[in-house]
C-alpha cells in the first residue's frame, strides 16, 4: 500500500523568548518561545535540511518527483521544487511542482504525491513543506507565528506507515490571507474566522473521514492536525470529536509557534518519533478547506533508523539575543549600509555554469593521484578557476570523477571573525576547513557562537541564501558546528 | 641559458609623493609629483624617457592604460605599458621596466606606481568590480584572509591569544617608532603595546592597529643600463636580484598548506638570493622593506625569507632584532603600517626607501652603512599570492 517511506524535519536553531515581543511592544504577553529562521534562511533552505534529514540513508536516484509546499516561497515565479531537486542532487528527469496559496499547501502537496504514485506516474515523491510568515511588528501574530520545516518521503515500497484512506474538503472562506504585495499576514476578527473556518471545517473533514473508514474515536492511537493562532481551538476541536486528549498531538504552539503550511507535517514527524510499529494515526490539517488521512504504522518505522527530526531539533537552540536582532534578520526596518565597497553583480550565467559545484556541492577527485579538491567557483575569489582542469596536486588534465562534499563532515583548519565585512549578523565567521575523506574549502559559518570557535572544531555544511541581487537568490553552502551532538 | 639580471641595470633617480589620505590631490596630480621628483633626481627632462610603466590596480580611481601616465605628464608619443599585478604591481612594473633596459631596448626607463584609494566614501582598499560572478565567495576582507594566519600561527605553535597578540604587537610598535621619524609616512605617531592590543578588532585575532594604512600616494623611478649609471649620477644603486613568484593558489583546495607560511614569499626569497648569490641572508642582508599589510604578514615574511628560524620569529621579536638598530632592520620607513598602501605605489615606495639608505640620505632613519637592501612586495591573500623580491646594492 502506498503510504511514508520516510519523514524528516528542519527547526532553525534560533528562538525568542517572546517576552521579547511584549518588551518591544507591550500589550499582551504571549508565553513561550518562537523558532526564527536565521537572516541566511528562507523557505527553500528549510525545506532542503528536512529533506536531507528525511532522505538520510535514502537511495537519491529512485527519487523521481519532489513537490515543495510553502505559502512563502521566495519566489512568485520560479519554480522552488527545481531549487531542491538541484541541491539535493537528483537527476532531471523528474516530475516537480510548488504547492502554495493555502495553509494546507503541505498536505495538499502530499495527496498530490499520493494520487501520482497510485497512478503509476511516480515511484517515489519527496513532499518538502517549509513555511516563515511574518507577522506586523506589534500584532499577536507577530509572536505566534514561527519558521519551521518538514518533508515526507512517499512510495509503495519499505513504508513505515500506510495510508489508508484520506478526505478533502474546499471552502471559499478564508480567515487569514495575503495579497500578492502583503509581506504581513492579514486576518480577519478572530470569532468569526474560528467558528466558520477552523472549528467548522477541520471537524467535518475528519468525521467524513472517519465514517468513511469505519473507525471511531478509540482506534486511533495518535491524532495529529495543526492548531490555529488561537490554541485553544485545537483542544476544542478534539472534545468535539470525543478524541481522548492524552492521544493528542502537541502543535507546539509554546515551543516554536505556529509554522504555517508545515505545522501539521512537522506534528507527525513528531509522532512517528514515538509511534510503535501497528499504530493508527489521524493525520489533518486546515487551510481554506481541510484535508485529514489515516494512517497505519509498519515494522518498518522501528528500522527507519534515527532523525534530527522535531525532537532533537527543539533541543538544540541557541536563543536571540533581542527583538532588534529579529527586525534586522527580517528585513523589516531599513538598516545603515555597510562603508564597503558594494557587492558586485550577480551573474545568472556564472550561476547556471557552475550549478552542480553550487547548489549540489561538487569537487572532483582525480583519477590520476586521488587528492579529492573543491574549488569555489566565485570569479571574483582568488581561487575560483571552475570547472576543475587541471589537478591541484599532481597537474594532470582532465581526468576526474565528481565528488560530492555536501553530506560530507569537517574539521575547522583556522578561522577568524571578520567585524569588517558587510554582514547581517556580523562579525563575519570565515572558515577554512578539511573535509573528512578529504579536500578543504574556505566557507562562511552560520549559526554559531562567536566566542565558541576553535580551531579543530567539527562542522558540517548547511545549504543557506547568501545575497539577493535584482531578485537572484544566490543559494550556497555554509559551514556550521554540527548540530544536535551528532558527530 | 638565461642570464641573470644582477647588475646589468641600476636606478638613478626616484621619487615618493606623501602618503596619506590626500583629499586635494588628484591621480594626476600624484603621479606629476613623483614623476617630477624622480626626473630632478637622476638629472633628466621628461623627453629624455624612452619608455615607461605605470603601475595602478584600481582602474576606476586611477585610470586605465598606459595613458594613466602619458597624460597626466603629457609624455610626447612615448611607449607606456600598464601593469597590474595586485599589491605587486609597483614592483612588477620596476622588473618590467628593468627587463628592458637590460635588453637595451631602451636606455632610459620611468616606472611610476599610484592609487587613489581615498575617493571612494568606503572602509578598506578600493578594490572592486569585475567580472560579475556567481556571488558565492566566503565574505571575508583582506583583514579576514590575512587573520586565519595569524589565528593558525597561534594554535600551531601553542601561544595564547594574549602571548600571540602581544608578539604582533611589538612588530607594530617598531613600525611607528620608524614612521614617526619619517616626514612622508601617513602615520608619524608612536603608539604603545597596550594601544595596539587592546584596540577594536577587525577580524580576529587582528585589531585595528595589526592593519596597515589605506593611503593615496605615487613613487616612481628611473632605470638606466648599469654602465651608464655613473653618467647620471656618483651614488646609483644597482639592482642584484628581482624576482616574482606567483602562485597555484591551491592553498584553499589542498589540504597541506599550512596556513602559517606563504610559500610564494619563501620561493621569491629563494630565487632572489640565489640571483644575488646570497648564502646567508640574515648576515648579508643590511635591511628590508617588507610587505606587513597585517602584523601577522611581518611575522611569516620573517620566517619565509629566512631571517628567523620557522615557529621562531617571535624569539628575534623580542630581542628587537628588526629594530632600526637592531641586527637587521625591517621596515625602516614604517612599512605599509606607517608609511601606507596606495597599492600601486607600494612596491617603488619600498624601493625608494632602500634607494635612500643606500645612498645615506634616509635622516633619522639611516642605517648605518647598509650593503644591501631587500624589497618584498606581495600581492593577493594567503594562500593565493603574487610575491615580489628585489635585491639592492651600492656597488655594481
Amino acid at each position: 500500500m502506498t503510504g511514508i517511506i520516510s519523514y524528516g524535519a528542519y527547526i532553525p536553531i534560533h528562538r525568542m523568548n517572546r517576552a521579547e515581543f511584549y518588551r518591544a511592544w507591550g500589550g499582551f504577553a504571549i508565553p513561550g518561545e518562537t523558532a526564527v529562521a536565521s537572516y541566511d534562511e528562507d523557505t527553500i533552505t528549510m525545506a532542503m535540511e528536512a529533506s536531507s534529514d528525511c532522505l538520510k540513508g535514502m537511495d537519491r536516484k529512485s527519487i523521481d518527483a519532489v513537490f515543495f509546499a510553502t505559502t512563502t516561497s521566495p519566489y512568485k515565479e520560479r519554480l522552488g521544487a527545481s531549487i531542491l531537486a538541484a541541491a539535493l542532487d537528483l537527476p532531471p528527469a523528474i516530475r516537480t511542482m510548488d504547492v502554495t496559496g493555502t495553509l494546507r499547501a503541505g498536505t495538499t502537496a502530499i495527496a498530490a504525491a499520493l494520487d501520482t504514485i497510485n497512478a503509476g506516474s511516480a515511484k517515489r515523491a519527496l513532499v518538502a513543506i517549509a513555511d516563515c510568515r511574518l507577522g506586523a511588528p506589534s500584532g499577536d501574530a507577530e509572536q505566534l507565528l514561527g519558521s519551521g520545516a518538514a518533508a515526507v518521503l512517499l512510495g509503495k515500497d519499505n513504508v513505515i506507515a500506510e495510508i489508508e484512506g484520506s478526505s478533502h474538503i474546499t471552502d471559499e472562506f478564508s480567515g487569514v490571507w495575503r495579497t500578492d504585495s502583503d509581506v504581513f499576514v492579514r486576518s480577519w476578527e478572530d470569532r468569526m474566522v474560528l467558528d466558520k473556518g477552523y472549528s467548522a471545517l477541520l471537524p467535518e473533514a475528519i468525521s467524513a473521514l472517519m465514517q468513511k473508514s469505519g473507525l471511531g474515536p478509540e482506534a486511533l492511537d495518535k491524532i495529529v492536525f495543526d492548531a490555529p493562532t488561537n490554541v485553544m481551538r485545537h483542544a476544542a476541536v478534539a472534545r468535539k470529536l470525543k478524541f481522548d486528549a492524552a492521544k493528542l498531538q502537541d502543535p507546539m504552539v509554546l515551543s516554536l509557534g505556529n509554522t504555517g503550511a508545515a505545522m501539521a507535517t512537522m506534528m507527525l514527524a513528531a509522532a512517528l518519533e514515538e509511534a510503535k510499529a501497528g499504530q493508527r494515526l489521524l493525520f489533518a490539517s486546515y487551510g481554506n478547506g481541510a484535508d485529514a488521512f489515516v494512517l497505519r504504522t509498519t515494522p518498518a518505522l522501528e528500522k527507519l533508523g534515527g532523525r534530527r527530526g522535531i525532537k532533537k531539533h527543539l533541543e538544540s537552540k541557541r536563543m536571540l539575543a533581542n527583538y532588534e536582532t529579529y527586525l534586522r534578520w527580517r528585513g523589516i526596518i531599513p538598516l545603515e549600509s555597510a562603508r564597503r565597497p558594494e557587492q558586485s553583480a550577480t551573474s545568472l550565467s556564472s550561476l547556471w555554469r557552475n550549478r552542480r559545484e553550487i547548489l549540489a556541492l561538487y569537487g572532483a577527485r582525480c583519477l590520476n593521484c586521488g587528492t579529492i579538491q573543491y574549488v569555489n567557483p566565485s570569479a571574483n575569489f582568488t581561487t575560483g578557476v571552475t570547472p576543475i582542469r587541471i589537478c591541484a596536486a599532481c597537474q594532470s588534465k582532465d581526468r576526474f570523477e565528481p565528488y560530492r562534499f555536501a553530506d560530507k563532515k569537517a574539521t575547522v583548519f583556522t578561522f577568524t571573525q571578520d567585524n569588517l565585512a558587510a554582514s547581517t549578523d556580523p562579525p563575519v565567521t570565515i572558515t577554512v576547513v578539511d573535509f573528512d575523506g578529504g579536500g578543504r574549502g574556505v566557507f562562511d559559518m552560520t549559526d554559531r557562537d562567536p566566542a565558541k570557535l576553535e580551531v579543530g572544531m567539527r562542522v558540517e555544511m548547511t545549504f543557506r541564501k547568501l545575497y539577493s541581487d535584482r531578485g537572484i537568490h544566490n543559494y550556497y553552502w555554509k559551514t556550521r558546528p554540527v548540530r544536535c551532538e551528532e558527530n | 641559458m638565461a642570464e641573470s639580471i644582477r647588475d646589468r641595470v641600476a636606478i638613478v633617480g626616484m621619487g615618493c609623493t606623501n602618503f596619506g589620505e590626500l583629499w586635494d590631490k588628484s591621480p594626476s596630480d600624484l603621479v606629476v609629483e613623483a614623476a617630477y621628483e624622480a626626473f630632478e633626481d637622476a638629472g633628466i627632462q621628461p623627453n629624455d624617457v624612452q619608455a615607461c610603466w605605470l603601475g595602478t590596480v584600481a582602474d576606476t580611481t586611477s585610470g586605465m592604460a598606459g595613458l594613466g601616465l602619458s597624460a597626466p605628464l603629457r609624455l610626447q608619443y612615448k611607449p607606456v605599458t600598464r601593469v597590474e599585478n595586485m599589491c605587486a604591481t609597483g614592483s612588477d612594473a620596476l622588473r618590467n621596466a628593468s627587463y628592458a633596459v637590460a635588453a637595451r631596448v631602451c636606455d632610459i626607463a620611468l616606472v611610476v606606481g599610484v592609487e587613489k584609494m581615498k575617493d571612494t566614501g568606503q572602509a578598506g582598499l578600493a578594490v572592486t568590480g569585475g567580472l560579475p560572478s556567481a556571488n558565492v565567495a566566503p565574505n571575508a576582507t583582506a583583514p579576514g584572509m590575512f587573520a586565519m594566519m595569524a589565528t593558525k600561527y597561534f594554535a600551531r605553535y601553542g601561544l595564547s591569544p594574549n602571548e600571540g597578540k602581544t608578539m604582533l604587537a611589538k612588530i607594530v610598535v617598531k613600525n611607528h617608532h620608524n614612521g614617526s621619524l619619517n616626514p612622508k609616512a601617513h602615520f608619524q605617531r608612536e603608539i604603545t603595546l597596550e594601544q595596539v592590543v587592546n584596540a577594536p578588532i577587525i577580524a580576529w585575532p587582528l585589531g585595528l592597529f595589526d592593519c596597515c594604512g589605506v593611503s593615496d600616494g605615487a613613487a616612481a623611478a628611473i632605470v638606466v643600463p648599469a654602465d651608464q649609471a655613473r653618467k647620471f649620477r656618483t651614488d646609483p644603486v644597482f639592482i642584484k636580484a628581482l624576482q616574482i613568484c606567483v602562485g597555484p593558489a591551491d592553498g584553499t583546495v589542498r589540504s597541506d598548506y599550512d596556513y602559517t607560511h606563504v610559500e610564494e614569499t619563501y620561493r621569491a626569497g629563494l630565487a632572489a638570493f640565489a640571483e644575488a648569490g646570497i648564502k646567508n641572508p640574515r648576515h648579508e642582508i643590511s635591511m628590508a622593506e617588507v610587505h606587513d599589510c597585517f602584523s601577522i604578514t611581518e611575522a611569516t615574511i620573517m620566517e619565509d625569507l629566512q631571517f628567523s628560524p620557522r615557529g621562531k620569529v617571535r624569539e628575534d621579536v623580542d630581542a628587537e632584532v628588526f629594530a632600526l638598530r637592531g641586527e637587521i632592520p625591517i621596515n625602516p620607513d614604517g612599512g605599509l603600517k606607517c608609511f601606507g598602501h596606495p597599492v600601486g605605489a607600494s612596491g617603488l615606495r619600498m624601493m625608494y626607501e632602500m634607494y635612500k639608505q643606500l645612498q645615506g640620505k634616509a635622516g633619522a632613519r639611516q642605517i648605518k652603512n647598509p650593503r644591501l637592501g631587500l624589497t618584498h612586495n606581495m600581492g593577493g591573500q594567503p594562500p593565493a599570492c603574487t610575491v615580489s623580491c628585489i635585491i639592492a646594492g651600492l656597488k655594481a
